[in-house]
């Protein structure tokens, strides 16, 4: 190396510190996902009218029979919620009881959504103000809460379930249930 | 070739010319940065310790249900921006963005009046489906869950 | 089937790339005879299946299979065909996949095409090319397979954000990519460069015109988007200094410093290492912005758009890349034999001070953007805007634009100021008396002034190299030259007369009420609903008459509401005259049936957009001026080779 080479560093030094700037605004835990403040307390007050003809509509009262069960926050405009369509009905066989609030939808997309990806749901209540899925802490669609028999929330999963996800699912619910 | 200075010389004045040049662009833009980027406030913030009046600021929040008017002249539109813990009128004159509406996200920019109004230039809303003002993501919970909600 | 088809070929394409950068390196090191000639092949391949690739995937969105998953995501089948198409790029998975097209194209092309380098430093291009190819091989395959089938068809597309369903916007994109990516056939040719140090004039002039043509659609693709933001947005402005906007200004400030120094390198064999580095600079803002873009950080938050995996897969390549790159330069940059030197008073004088007036914008630019995330570093959150970019940025510009008025008058390696004072001084009187007759006409910013000031005696200048030449022998980069000097003059004027004289009105009229904005009379006649493929809306009709004049012409923006997904939007509408433009958005109705209208007079506005691509126009005739020059040495260098040959032959006998 020639005298004077120091400079030709600078440019490197120059693009350590962007690397290390960035790097660290990447890495560090900044609260993508928000975190619901509502798990370990009970579901509030609510009543929604059916989304879809052939299921109930579903009310706080009915997550409270004694029976865990899943909470689905989904939309029919939703690409992962078509993603994780198969995961949930595979949840369904295994005889999980699903109950599904779909946000901000209409009758006839929530229809051809059923039609098409299947209905692993037990009551679909139409959300179309988004205060449930506000009222329990949820920021996106889809997510899905783990309701024990007492009503109160228990875990929340945040984006689709992929098929990794349902023995921790399964886990999660067995341990609500104890 | 005997004219003109030599080439080590000539190397090194053009080195330093160009550092003392950079140096000095890096120097200018902290001190302009320091003096010319707006802050940005929520409105609890704004309320507990208030930016100079006439200062470029910008201040998030929720536009407050029911609290959106229409002036007399038809153009300028008063509102409040809240966070849950304080709220701040807002005044703004012109057409306001596509995805404006009462209940929903807004990132103002704008500076304070000495009576505690805030007035804006410029309204900013949600862009798209995807997207939400960056400085949106730190507010109290609450009002995150709800903005990001407003996005989906 | 043509899913699967698009995927299997970008796994070959990625497998050919891993193929090039072996087969290169080792024919670096020297070991292997037969091996390096399958690099020039192997890069063509590469490009074909990737363009095949590519192909695939416009034909799923063609078709709307909405079997796949980006398909679904980003388009509809009631979507007009040219929207569709768009859709293709219109998307983070999509846009990857142009990116890699473009890089392996670009690959392909120079493998076919160019000879004149040592075949050592082709080699080592090439394998970088692959190189850098790979990472983002990785990064689309691993992360973002645009191929990705959904699990089950879906019923309907979700349709294409609408702000996005614009003609302009439609092939904004790939014009930007293509300057973007353009650029890393500089950084592959400079870091090829350094690993032989075959660093010379040669090596210039290869590396120009490549990044004389992505250089060009850098600047059109800016130029566009600049108008694009212009009306689309509907807020009167043409340049926000948005993260976006400074992603693709930042490559185009090192782009221009690029080739105006490998002009120097080129000429006079100086400024080596500078020019080298400036390659590696340029691409790497191509990464950078990208990432910034790409990542998220810069613009939104989002629990599912924004992935930080994906942030993360991209700074590691970033770092590999670009840190490499530099490390190489670092280490290498020495040893470059030193060029040849020149006086300050000369050609290569007044270059150089661009080039570092060029480089302390591109600094302060990208410090700005930078800013707001060094902060929230420490828990403040800012943003920077105009404030800080226009008067910072224009204390750099305003220097460089009068040198750029008087250094191409200067003469190569050393001249006397005395030769170029006559015109030095006559562009400097009309400088001054612009200033003074501004001052005394309408009090105006500090910015608008000087830029209006400077931009006529700009124009001037950029034609005075005109002067005493045969116009008719005058090479084509010269002119090309003076064409882009010409437009950048002419941006300047636009963007000051625009920031200087602009009139805005904002109003809330009934139907038949007048109102007067600048030299214009604006009545409303009607507000009527329309309907379109994919949308309906509410239309302003208005009649606009210029000063006293009898006629009228009409306008019509509109309030526009898209069904999917569900989304309004405000349709500017335009109205141009030679002296500028009026603007004019409709906005809602107010309780007492009035409608709310806002209007802009921007006198000169069109300016900026014509000087744009004027600037274009420059760089794409002196693409064409040192092609042609190219063309003709090689027909002459057959030619004596032939005649050589013939020679011997008769010799021989």
């Amino acid at each position: 190396m020639t005298r004077g080479g120091w400079k030709f560093w600078l440019p490197l030094a120059l693009f350590a510190f962007f690397v290390a700037l960035v790097g660290t605004q990447l890495l560090s835990p900044a609260q993508r996902e928000v975190e619901s403040a509502m798990i370990g307390k009970p579901l509030p007050q609510f009543v929604l009218a059916a989304a879809s003809p052939d299921r109930p509509g579903v009310a706080a009262v009915d997550l409270k029979d004694g029976k865990p069960r899943l909470l689905n926050i989904w939309a029919s405009w939703c690409i992962p919620c078509a993603a994780e369509a198969p995961q949930l009905e595979a949840l369904q066989k295994q005889g999980v009881d699903i109950v599904g609030v779909a946000i901000r939808d209409r009758p006839e997309d929530v229809a051809a959504f059923l039609a098409r990806y299947g209905n692993p749901y037990s009551r679909i209540g139409a959300d179309n103000l988004s205060e449930v899925q506000l009222g329990i802490g949820s920021s996106g669609v889809p997510e899905t809460f783990i309701v024990d028999g007492k009503g109160v929330i228990r875990y929340q999963h945040i984006g689709d379930i992929r098929p990794e996800h349902v023995p921790m699912l399964l886990e999660k619910l067995r341990e609500a249930g104890a | 070739m005997n004219t003109g200075i030599k080439p080590k010389h000539q190397r090194l004045v053009l080195v330093v010319i160009a550092l003392v040049a950079l140096v000095g662009a890096g120097l200018l833009a902290a001190w302009a940065l320091r003096s010319q980027a707006s802050y940005f406030f929520v409105p609890s913030e704004m309320q507990a310790a208030p930016p100079p009046t006439g200062q470029a600021v910008r201040l998030g929040g929720m536009v407050e249900e029911g609290s959106l008017k229409t002036m007399q002249d038809g153009v300028t539109i008063a509102f409040i921006v809240g966070d849950g813990k304080a709220r701040i009128p807002v005044r703004y004159a012109g057409i306001v963005p596509d995805l404006f509406v009462e209940g929903s996200g807004v990132v103002a920019e704008g500076r304070l009046e000495p009576d505690g109004t805030f007035v804006a230039d410029t309204l900013l809303a949600k862009h798209d489906e995807n997207y939400i003002p960056r400085e949106l993501k730190d507010m109290t919970e609450a009002q995150a869950r709800a903005a990001v909600a407003e996005t989906q | 089937m043509i899913a699967e088809f698009g995927l299997a070929a970008l796994w070959l394409a990625a497998a050919l790339a891993g193929l090039q950068l072996f087969a290169g390196a080792i024919a670096l090191k020297g070991r292997a005879g037969e091996l390096s000639r399958l690099v020039r092949p192997v890069a063509v391949m590469q490009g074909a299946l990737t363009a095949v690739s590519f192909a695939a995937l416009v034909m799923l969105f063609l078709r709307t299979d909405l079997s796949v998953k980006l398909v679904v995501a980003n388009s509809h089948s009631a979507k007009p065909f040219i929207y569709k198409l768009a859709g293709t790029w219109g998307n983070h998975e999509g846009s990857m996949l142009l990116w890699v097209t473009v890089m392996a194209g670009m690959g392909a092309l120079i493998a076919l095409l160019e000879r004149r380098l040592p075949e050592r430093t082709m080699l080592a291009t090439l394998a970088t090319q692959a190189f850098v190819g790979l990472g983002f091989y990785a990064f689309l395959l691993f992360s973002s397979n645009p191929f990705e089938r959904l699990p089950m068809p879906a019923a309907e597309g979700m349709g294409l954000n609408p702000l996005l369903q614009d003609i302009g916007l439609a092939f904004h994109p790939p014009t930007l990519y293509l300057g973007y990516v353009g650029l890393s056939v500089a950084f592959s040719f400079a870091v090829g460069a350094l690993l032989t140090g075959e660093v010379g004039p040669t090596f210039a002039r290869v590396m120009r015109p490549w990044v004389l043509g992505a250089w060009i659609f850098l600047t059109i693709g800016i130029t566009a988007g600049s108008y694009w933001a212009y009306y689309e947005l509907g807020w009167g402005g043409w340049w926000f200094w948005d993260p976006v906007e400074n992603a693709s200004l930042m490559p185009w400030l090192a782009g221009t410093a690029l080739l105006h120094s490998a002009s120097v390198l080129a000429a006079r064999d100086a400024l080596r290492a500078w020019t080298v580095m400036l390659g590696v600079v340029a691409f790497s803002m191509s990464m950078i912005g990208t990432f910034l873009v790409r990542s998220g950080i810069l613009t939104s938050v989002h629990a599912f758009a924004v992935d930080p995996e994906r942030g993360s897969f991209i700074l590691v390549l970033l770092a590999i890349y670009i840190g490499g790159a530099l490390t190489l330069f670092a280490l290498k940059a020495g040893s470059i034999a030193e060029g040849a030197r020149f006086s300050a008073t000369s050609r290569e004088g007044a270059l150089v001070f661009n080039n570092v007036m060029l480089s302390a914008i591109l600094g302060i630019v990208l410090l700005g953007t930078l800013y707001p995330l060094l902060t929230e570093a420490f828990g403040v959150k800012v943003s920077v805007g105009p404030p800080y970019f226009n008067p910072v940025g224009a204390i750099f510009a305003v220097p460089m634009l009068v040198v750029m008025a008087v250094g191409p008058l200067l003469r190569w390696r050393r001249d006397a100021f005395a030769r170029v004072r006559k015109s030095v001084i006559f562009v400097g009187l009309i400088f001054a008396l612009l200033l003074a007759v501004l001052l005394f006409w309408r009090p105006m910013g500090l910015l608008p002034w000087l830029g209006m000031a400077l931009s006529v005696p700009l124009a001037v200048a950029s034609v005075l190299p005109l002067r005493g030449r045969n116009l008719g022998h005058l090479p084509l980069s010269v002119w090309g030259m003076v064409v882009a000097h010409f437009g950048l003059a002419l941006a300047l004027f636009g963007m000051a007369a625009d920031s200087a004289l602009t009139v805005e009105k904002l109003a809330a009229a009934r139907i038949g009420d007048s109102t007067k904005v600048g030299p214009w009379t604006v009545t409303l006649d009607s507000v009527e609903p329309v309907a379109g493929p994919n949308w309906i809306a509410l239309e302003g009709r208005m009649s606009a008459t210029y000063r006293d004049k009898a006629e009228s012409s009409v306008i019509a923006p509109q309030a526009r509401s898209f069904w999917a997904p569900p989304q309004q939007t405000t349709e500017s509408a335009l109205l141009t005259r030679w002296n500028g433009q009026l603007y004019a958005v409709l906005g809602d109705e107010t309780e007492d049936g009035r409608w709310q209208l806002r209007l802009w007079w921007k006198p000169f506005v069109t300016c900026i957009w014509f000087g744009g691509l004027l600037v274009a126009l420059g760089g794409f005739l002196a693409l064409l001026g040192r092609v042609a020059v190219d063309l003709r040495r090689r027909v002459a260098v057959r030619k004596i080779a032939a005649r050589k040959e013939e020679l011997e032959k008769v010799q021989g006998r």
